[in-house]
């Protein structure tokens, strides 16, 4: 079955459809009319899965989403046109050019935490650069699987871009067959499976994995800000966010003032009772329920602690004194467990960091240009935002993707168009100037490897781009001087 | 001896010094692998004509030539490279510095090939240098003159904490894939591009690929027959046809090869007179191996051969041969040649060309001659292939401005000049604010109301054209 659509797929893309942009246009508006007809029902398939409410469904699924499809849209045109690349002497007569094109059939794979964006904005640039794709929601919200199954088909192009639901044995099977690009959103044990079934076919592939992203509060910051902002992004989602701050490092003397001022933000949020406020979330099944339940093992709690198997609830918990080799620092939480580890310094903070893993996100809270200035240089990540959290997946200008352990490739905005096109260097020269080419043919002399060179350098001199228009500038303005003097006298 | 383990670790624990961060560093690295090339340009030659018989021309104008290039562009941009770009922003984030910062990715290790020894090696080197890594390099061994002359010299003028070479053949390449590298750049074959996808799975180590593939070579409508003779036969016959961009096979109307024919021979004859095995600016077959694997796909074609044919199995001599009523079925169309052997196919039409192209694998090179611009752009428009060249062979590869590398089948990645440099860094997403404006942060708290929400999604739908959107506030 698996084989059939991505057949069909594949049928639909060879016919050359998708290359032409009012069509391309034309999915991407019809998406977007799937997603404000529907958000309704959309808000309705995320309470199910995950108790997710109306407000984060607007705010982190389809705002998002939307912004894309618009961006899109309206930039078509431009990003999909060739633009000119530098020439030499040789080609100075010649049309040299990158021109983007389609793959053919990507194989998108969606994650449960956020479903419907996690699918549909690689889907958003698969369409804009003219692919065809196979959409394969998870499993795990499968509210969302399945109403996006029944609505993709009514929208879109049900051949160019089916979708594919079913749990493990199906993605085994789709795995099976050959795509042109697979984009996969989850975990690191599964991202290894993706590039092992990609490997017979020489598929590329884009990985939007995870990890421990580290928050970093220095003790010079506003800290009753820094922990309103750490809140908001560790508990949105009950903490089931790729870039959610994982812990927390920070200094101990700062540690008390944190834990009571992520304690009151957490209060005028959730209130007391966060089990009854309709914006906090439910972890998404029984299975992660108890993984994250396990992590708290050995663990100091500060704040929360409780938690309701039945409705799989844990409260939102910040834990103290952690150590580096308790359980809940071996793994991504990916939960609303909040542990907090002290150094004894910014230098010791970075070590902690460059030890572990590539984080997906790093977080640092400073009012000090100097500590900001040190993490972003001495550490690495897939990405940064500096005294806040999670901004920087939401401005589509900004390259959005791991590093190491936390993935491969990037998306959002124009970024996805690129990373699922091919950039192919186009050289259109004519039969003219044949008289340069003649430098080149055998038989082979010591003057012809000299007229050869000259042709093909990229530069005439060794010395950079400026200070070559330093030297030119300099010498017209001189030339202009005494023209003006010239003049004047 | 070290162990690769500990070549790798060695290598790691300088990446982690930061060493290789500052641009004075790295610019200093490319300025001696520059004097490298100039002080043994003449070694660099008797290398490579010993490994492949190449001649003194192709070796400096293919090899060396390319790599002073792609060396002195790197170095005239690389702080402009280097720089953060800045991004749009938009209302929520306009207070905001966003940008995209340049990042080394850590410890790569690049593997080279024997058709062009030194500059499928340095060119991968060049960009990882400029973006700030450390790297191991294995040439090939099958062009061993230069593998030991590149182990001689790397050592030599570069940093020997942070780039090291590793010689050895398919065993010690195993060996070398099972530790942990940030990236893994290969140039070779498909099947062998296979393990090393499989290697790199274990640790989700991104790789690029240089493959190859069947390039073909289309001639249609009116064209200038001599000069596309000459062309052609240049860009075949360069390295003895040993060119991962070499037009692989020709696709053209019976008239058009009937009228190239005479062409290609009386090219032939001007580059390499009537004896080509006594020519030096011929090069040989790089091993018996493949001589035999050339010979062998000879004599399996069911084609028949008008131009050459002949072989001398003790110099690895193949001379310039063209082989016409090729099918599709022949030997010659089931792998890629690699060699001195150019078959001509017919086809009726030029949509038949293109389908014939299109049923295939993804080239790295796909060129067109003709003088009718509206078959080159037919031809462009209908097809993919990594690099697409109109009216002449390889030389697109030749400019730093273009990406060069495949497209399935054909490999992934790019590289040259400041694609180099881009293939070997992370792009960073990078977002700076400040403590203002914390109370329109207030609006994405909870406890969520309407209102805060109509007023976020105000603040960060995009509106206008071309504004960066961003969401959740």
């Amino acid at each position: 079955m698996e084989r059939q659509v991505v057949d069909k797929a594949r049928e639909a893309f060879q016919s050359g459809k998708s290359r032409s942009l009012p069509y391309r246009k034309q999915q991407l508006r019809a998406l977007h009319r799937l997603i404000t007809e529907h958000q309704a029902d959309i808000a309705q398939a995320l309470k199910q899965d995950i108790n997710k409410s109306v407000h984060d469904t607007t705010l982190f699924e389809l705002i998002g989403l939307e912004n894309d499809i618009k961006l899109a849209e309206s930039n078509l045109a431009d990003w999909a046109a060739p633009w000119p690349a530098r020439k030499n002497l040789g080609s100075a007569n010649d049309d040299v050019y990158i021109k983007p094109e389609p793959l053919g059939v990507v194989l998108i794979i969606g994650a449960w935490n956020y479903p419907w964006a996690l699918t549909l904005q690689p889907l958003v640039g698969a369409i804009a650069a003219g692919n065809a794709a196979v959409v394969k929601p998870s499993e795990l919200s499968e509210h969302s699987a399945r109403l996006l199954k029944e609505l993709l088909p009514q929208y879109l192009d049900e051949e160019m871009y089916p979708v594919v639901t079913g749990g493990v044995p199906e993605t085994q099977e789709l795995l099976k067959q050959r795509f042109d690009h697979i984009f996969y959103t989850g975990n690191s044990t599964v991202g290894k499976l993706v590039l092992e079934a990609a490997a017979p076919h020489i598929t590329p592939v884009t990985l939007e994995l995870g990890g421990k992203s580290p928050c970093y509060i220095d003790r010079n910051c506003d800290i009753a800000v820094a922990c309103r902002r750490i809140t908001w992004g560790k508990f949105a989602n009950c903490g089931q966010t790729c870039i959610a701050p994982d812990y927390i490092l920070c200094e101990a003397s700062i540690q008390d003032r944190i834990i009571k001022e992520i304690g009151n933000t957490l209060r005028e949020f959730y209130t007391e009772d966060a089990k009854n406020s309709p914006d906090y979330g439910r972890i998404i099944n029984t299975r992660h329920f108890d993984r994250v339940m396990a992590l708290k093992e050995g663990c100091t709690v500060a704040i929360g602690g409780e938690s309701d198997g039945s409705q799989c609830y844990i409260a939102p918990t910040v834990l103290r004194d952690v150590l580096p080799h308790f359980k809940i620092m071996q793994e991504e939480i990916f939960g609303p467990l909040l542990p907090i580890t002290t150094v004894d310094n910014l230098s010791e903070a970075i070590h902690f960091i460059n030890k572990r893993e590539k984080p997906l996100a790093l977080y640092v809270f400073s009012s000090d240009k100097k500590v900001i200035k040190r993490m972003l240089t001495e550490t690495t990540s897939g990405g940064v935002t500096v005294n806040d959290v999670m901004m920087h997946y939401t401005l589509n200008s900004l390259p959005f993707g791991g590093v190491g352990n936390s993935g491969m490739g990037r998306y959002h905005g124009k970024h996805t168009f690129d990373q699922l096109s091919h950039h192919r260097a186009c050289l259109i020269k004519s039969f003219a100037m044949e008289g340069l080419n003649d430098a080149r043919y055998p038989p082979l002399t010591a003057a012809r490897v000299r007229r050869a060179k000259i042709v093909l350098q990229s530069r005439f001199c060794r010395c950079s781009g400026m200070c070559v228009w330093a030297i030119i500038s300099t010498i017209v303005s001189i030339a202009l001087l005494i023209a003006l003097l010239v003049v004047l006298l | 001896m070290e162990s690769h383990k500990q070549v790798v670790e060695r290598l790691r624990v300088t990446f982690r010094s930061g060493v290789t961060l500052p641009i004075q560093f790295r610019l200093a690295q490319l300025e001696a692998m520059l004097s490298m090339l100039e002080d043994n340009e003449a070694q660099i030659i008797e290398a490579l004509h010993e490994d492949l018989a190449k001649p003194k021309f192709e070796a400096v104008l293919s090899e060396i030539h390319m790599v002073v290039n792609d060396l002195c562009y790197t170095i005239n941009n690389l702080s402009t490279w280097m720089q953060p770009s800045y991004v749009g922003t938009n209302l929520a984030t306009m207070l905001d510095d966003c940008f995209i910062r340049m990042e080394p990715l850590g410890v790569v290790l690049i593997i080279g090939a024997w058709n062009y020894p030194l500059q499928l090696i340095v060119l991968p080197l060049i960009g990882a240098i400029a973006a700030g890594n450390c790297a191991i390099l294995k040439p090939s061994e099958i062009s061993p003159s230069t593998e030991k002359l590149l182990a001689e010299l790397i050592p030599k003028y570069l940093s020997k904490d942070c780039y090291a070479v590793v010689c050895g053949g398919p065993e010690e390449t195993k060996s070398l894939l099972e530790n942990r590298y940030d990236h893994i750049f290969y140039t070779g074959s498909q099947s062998v591009a296979r393990c090393i996808l499989q290697a790199a799975a274990v640790y989700l180590t991104p790789v690029t690929l240089e493959l190859g593939g069947k390039c073909p070579c289309l001639l249609y409508g009116h064209l200038d027959m001599k000069a596309a003779a000459k062309r052609l036969v240049w860009a075949k016959f360069f390295n003895v046809g040993q060119s991962c961009v070499a037009p692989d096979y020709v696709l053209c109307t019976a008239e058009t090869r009937d009228l190239l024919i005479p062409f290609i021979k009386e090219a032939l004859e001007s580059f390499y007179g009537s004896e080509p095995q006594q020519t030096k600016d011929l090069g040989r077959i790089v091993t018996d191996r493949h001589w035999n694997r050339l010979v062998e796909l000879l004599k399996r074609s069911e084609g028949k051969v008008v131009i050459g044919g002949q072989s001398v199995k003790e110099e690895k001599y193949i001379a310039p041969t063209v082989v016409v009523d090729v099918q599709e079925s022949d030997a010659l169309m089931q792998e890629e040649i690699f060699g001195p052997i150019l078959p001509i196919l017919t086809v009726k039409s030029l949509d038949e060309g293109i389908n014939f192209v299109n049923e295939r694998e993804k080239p790295l090179a796909l060129y067109v001659f003709s003088d009718e611009i509206q078959i080159v752009t037919t031809v462009l428009e209908r097809t993919s292939s990594g690099g697409f060249c109109s009216n002449d062979g390889i030389v697109h590869m030749s400019l730093p401005g273009l990406p060069f590398g495949g497209v399935g089948a054909s490999g992934m990645g790019s590289y040259h000049g400041r694609w180099g440099f881009e293939t070997f860094s992370h792009k960073r997403g990078c977002m700076l604010r400040g403590w203002v404006l914390e109370r329109v942060n207030v609006l994405r708290n909870p406890p969520y109301t309407e209102s805060n929400l109509s007023w976020l999604r105000w603040a960060t739908t995009a509106k206008k054209r071309g504004w960066a959107g961003c969401s959740v506030m």
